[in-house]
């Protein structure tokens, strides 16, 4: 027993610095809290309400910029999603105009989405988003969630793997939104006119005035986009940044990630099976070496 | 291989067949009647649990094929699609990707299982070469799979790593446009690699039989490192290491499921749910975990070439262990320096797995540089000197008198290892 | 004390034995279904399981064909001489006595009427995979002023039901209903 313990230890000690996480980012790396989420944890489900909510933020807001390519429509009435009626989601749908064709003179032409169409994005390609961003690229949504995460460190991402946290990029996003600050730093100066955003992953500060002030994330193309009663819910949430963020996060999470409730259940049924076999295949095997010394 | 096979066929059917084609006779010879030796602790199983991972890979990437399309324009929604849409597309890809890490956390516990108890000395040297041969390909398979999903971290590291060609002196540029079939990693070079990726997985298989025909041939090794003398030292394959093994691959399995069903995500990196794309580059290139060791060897030589031959020399140097190792005793449990300078070795290459992902700047360069010395002098120094310097504990004179020794009057959970006494 | 175990071992092992076997056999049956499955149609593509068709323009005599499911369908607007071509022809002069139409219980007469659209009846619509070995048929071709299959063959007449050569069957009839009176949803 004593060779298992060992195995068991010597193996929690590989894993720990081997699978090593991302680099750290010099310097001003923001810190991204681990927040509560009900899809977290090996019995994690989404909240029904919580993406439906979320879907309408999206579609709201972040839609004119962002796309959401890779989902199609059936998805939203699917298992283990927002939960839409079929009904529902056909019409949404069809608030959607996609192209289509060649018909027969040889023309795409336009016509509502029906469910088994993906969502169009809002700009044809990479080159169009920029032109009417000024330069930045509002990322697809589709798989953004499984796409960004902080950098955890030493020891931490060794511990992320035991307590099962996959869910750094929902923080991230729900962080990112709710940080938005009123006034940039001063130490900026007063050229500045960007957008500042102490938890952008991908931003950097180069202004020698803020040398010292330990400032975290930096400029980002995307202006803050919520305000406190902007989207209309009508189940009685609050309509605020931090609702509308966190809704909008787990919506993005369910995007990247549709199957995530079916994975956690077959999984669930998988490690009991497992556990149980291994004890059967236990007692079997000392039972079969009863006799031998070794 | 067959010679250790007590089968005679008995039905009319089954002698036809043996004096024509001796299957029979070989496998039970190889896996039902082979004697083994029977104080194989846990550490031992993880052969039959690389078989089962190997297996496992071989079957989850001939099923991913079938939805898969290799081309820069597809490849990236073609994953998506098997992730969203195919039945339990989202299942098989995860075991897929897990599985590649799965099998590299098996075979780098065999290896140092075989560094510790000296399984590369005479007389089984070519299945240790077999082993690092089979290493080899692993990366390079690994590595090619790693390209497919065709993400951020996909294309620049297929970019960087076929860059490393680059350093071979002359020829070097011209082997590069070779591998990547055009100017840059594109197109062409996605479709060999989802070639190659298919069949080195075959090609694996073929030499895990060489490596396991090898060390059939000689007889296992143990943890004792003494050859089994009698009958009482061995058992019989079937059934006594067909359900300890089958007992591990279970237990493994719910390390694997863990990752799969839990923490799919764990082991990949986040960059790669971003399409490749040729005009950007992610502000931290990390290879798999895997590679983190030779990464930070490759980092830690401020040369292009000398970086380059140093992260080969790394793999280059396990094929001549063999003859480095001048000690006379087989298993690092009658060596007390050996056992020592074995931990430290396994701590050094864990710290270079770390430094593999820290940024190549400041005190980590400092740090790989002098890991990446102590690798080497590992094996050109302190292994060829221990054998001179180290008095070696006395060696029992067979393995049932090892096994006496370490105490284990008691049948149950008598596995434990002779060094955890 | 060693002799009572060995005398009420082997029951007790046996059925741990027995019962460790089978928990293999059932995880190993539950482990092989998703590589099995994986091979059925997949979510997107049962989504497009069905399409709606424009038949505005297509005049009489004309015919169109769409994909359905992967496959041609065409659908035809019959001339009145076809029609009449048709329902004079005898069920006892078909090969295949049997409509072959999804909308219809599967022993319906193949009449014209069963294989024209319910109460549209000059519109065809079928599936045109030749129900031999499944090649596309040519259309206004053949014996019968229908279809005709080259691969083997094959002669179908002006309502789609074989009259000579290889092929066993009728055209198939998907599902289909006018959604309006000029679109027809298929599938």
């Amino acid at each position: 027993m004593s060779t298992m313990i060992k195995m068991v230890r010597s193996f929690a000690a590989v894993a720990a610095v081997a699978v090593s996480a991302p680099a750290f980012a010099a310097g001003n790396a923001p810190h991204i809290e681990r927040h509560q989420w009900s899809f977290a944890g090996p019995f994690g489900t989404f909240d029904r309400g919580q993406l439906q909510r979320g879907f309408k933020v999206y579609r709201e807001v972040c839609a004119s910029c962002h796309g959401l390519r890779q989902v199609a429509f059936r998805s939203l009435a699917q298992d283990g999603g927002p939960s839409f009626s079929e009904e529902e989601a056909k019409q949404i749908a069809s608030e959607y105009t996609v192209i289509d064709g060649p018909n027969e003179d040889g023309d795409m032409y336009e016509r509502p989405a029906i469910l088994a169409d993906k969502f169009p994005s809002p700009f044809p390609n990479e080159q169009a988003a920029r032109a009417s961003n000024g330069g930045a690229y509002p990322p697809d949504f589709s798989l953004l969630a499984k796409a960004r995460a902080a950098h955890r460190g030493f020891p931490w991402f060794v511990f992320d793997a035991f307590t099962q946290y996959q869910e750094q990029g929902a923080d991230y996003i729900y962080e990112l939104l709710i940080s938005y600050p009123d006034e940039a730093p001063e130490c900026l100066g007063e050229d500045f006119s960007g957008n500042f955003n102490p938890k952008f992953l991908g931003g950097s500060i180069t202004a020698e005035a803020c040398a010292h002030e330990h400032l975290t994330g930096g400029e980002i193309g995307m202006a803050a986009p919520l305000f406190d009663e902007l989207v209309e819910y009508t189940d009685g949430t609050p309509m605020t940044v931090d609702h509308y963020a966190k809704d909008v996060a787990a919506f993005m999470m369910w995007a990247a990630e549709p199957h995530l409730e079916e994975r956690k259940k077959i999984g669930f049924r998988v490690m009991v099976f497992l556990i149980f076999f291994a004890g059967m295949l236990y007692f079997t095997k000392k039972k079969l070496w009863r006799n031998v010394d070794h | 291989m067959a010679g250790h096979s007590n089968y005679v066929p008995q039905s009319a059917a089954a002698k036809w067949l043996e004096s024509r084609l001796p299957v029979i006779s070989l496998m039970r010879g190889s896996f039902v009647d082979f004697p083994t030796p029977k104080n194989l602790n846990y550490w031992w199983t993880f052969g039959g649990i690389l078989f089962f991972v190997l297996i496992a890979q071989i079957i989850t990437g001939i099923v991913l094929v079938m939805h898969y399309t290799p081309s820069t324009t597809a490849a990236f929604d073609s994953v998506e699609h098997i992730m969203r849409d195919v039945n339990f597309g989202w299942m098989l890809r995860y075991l897929h990707a897990n599985g590649a890490s799965m099998f590299f956390i098996a075979v780098y516990i065999h290896i140092f299982r075989g560094l510790y108890y000296g399984s590369y000395k005479a007389p089984r040297e070519i299945s240790w070469i077999l082993g690092v041969i089979i290493f080899l390909i692993m990366m390079g398979t690994g590595f090619m799979g790693y390209v497919l999903p065709w993400g951020q971290m996909s294309f620049w590291g297929a970019t960087v790593i076929t860059n490393l060609f680059s350093a071979i002196p002359l020829v070097g540029e011209e082997i590069r446009t070779w591998l990547w079939g055009g100017f840059a990693v594109d197109n062409p070079t996605l479709n060999r690699f989802f070639s190659l990726h298919y069949l080195l997985p075959f090609m694996i298989f073929g030499v895990v039989i060489l490596h396991v025909w090898a060390f059939h041939t000689t007889g296992n090794n143990n943890p004792s490192g003494v050859q089994p003398k009698t009958q009482q030292d061995t058992v019989p394959f079937h059934p006594y290491y067909t359900i300890k093994d089958l007992f591990a691959i279970v237990v493994f399995m719910i390390l694997f499921a863990w990752f799969v069903f839990y923490v799919p995500n764990y082991m990949g990196h986040p960059d790669n749910y971003i399409e490749a794309n040729p005009l950007v580059t992610p502000a931290h290139i990390v290879p798999e975990w895997y590679f983190l060791p030779f990464y930070a060897i490759l980092r830690a030589v401020p040369d292009k070439l000398g970086g380059v031959v140093a992260m080969f020399g790394a793999i280059a140097v396990l094929f001549v262990v063999p003859w480095l190792d001048t000690s006379k005793v087989r298993s690092g449990t009658y060596r007390p320096l050996f056992k020592q300078f074995f931990w430290i070795f396994a701590a050094v290459c864990l710290a270079l797995g770390y430094l593999g992902a820290m940024p190549a700047e400041g005190w980590y360069v400092t740090f790989s540089r002098i890991f990446t010395v102590y690798y080497f002098a590992h094996f050109l120094i302190i292994l060829p000197m221990l054998g001179f310097l180290e008095k070696p504990r006395p060696l029992p004179a067979s393995i049932s008198e090892a096994v006496l020794k370490s105490g284990s009057g008691t049948p149950a959970g008598a596995a434990a290892a002779p060094e955890t006494k | 004390m060693a002799h009572t175990t060995d005398a009420e071992e082997p029951n007790r092992r046996d059925f741990l034995y027995i019962a460790t076997g089978a928990m293999g056999v059932v995880g190993a049956g539950a482990l092989v279904w998703p590589f099995i499955d994986q091979m059925n149609p997949d979510a997107s593509a049962l989504a497009l399981a069905s399409i709606e068709v424009d038949v505005s323009a297509v005049e009489e005599g004309q015919s169109i064909t769409v994909k359905w499911r992967g496959k041609p369908v065409f659908i035809r607007n019959r001339t009145e001489a076809e029609v009449e071509e048709s329902k004079s022809v005898p069920l006892s002069d078909l090969p295949d006595k049997f409509a072959r139409n999804s909308n219809l219980p599967a022993d319906a007469e193949a009449t014209d009427v069963n294989r024209g659209v319910e109460g549209k009846e000059n519109w065809l619509v079928q599936v045109g995979i030749c129900t031999h070995l499944g090649c596309v048929p040519i259309g206004d071709q053949g014996d019968f002023g229908g279809w005709f299959c080259p691969c083997h063959g094959s002669h179908y007449d002006t309502a789609g039901r074989i009259r000579k050569g290889p092929a066993p069957e009728n055209l198939l009839i998907p599902p289909l209903e006018f959604v309006t009176d000029s679109m027809i949803k298929i599938g």
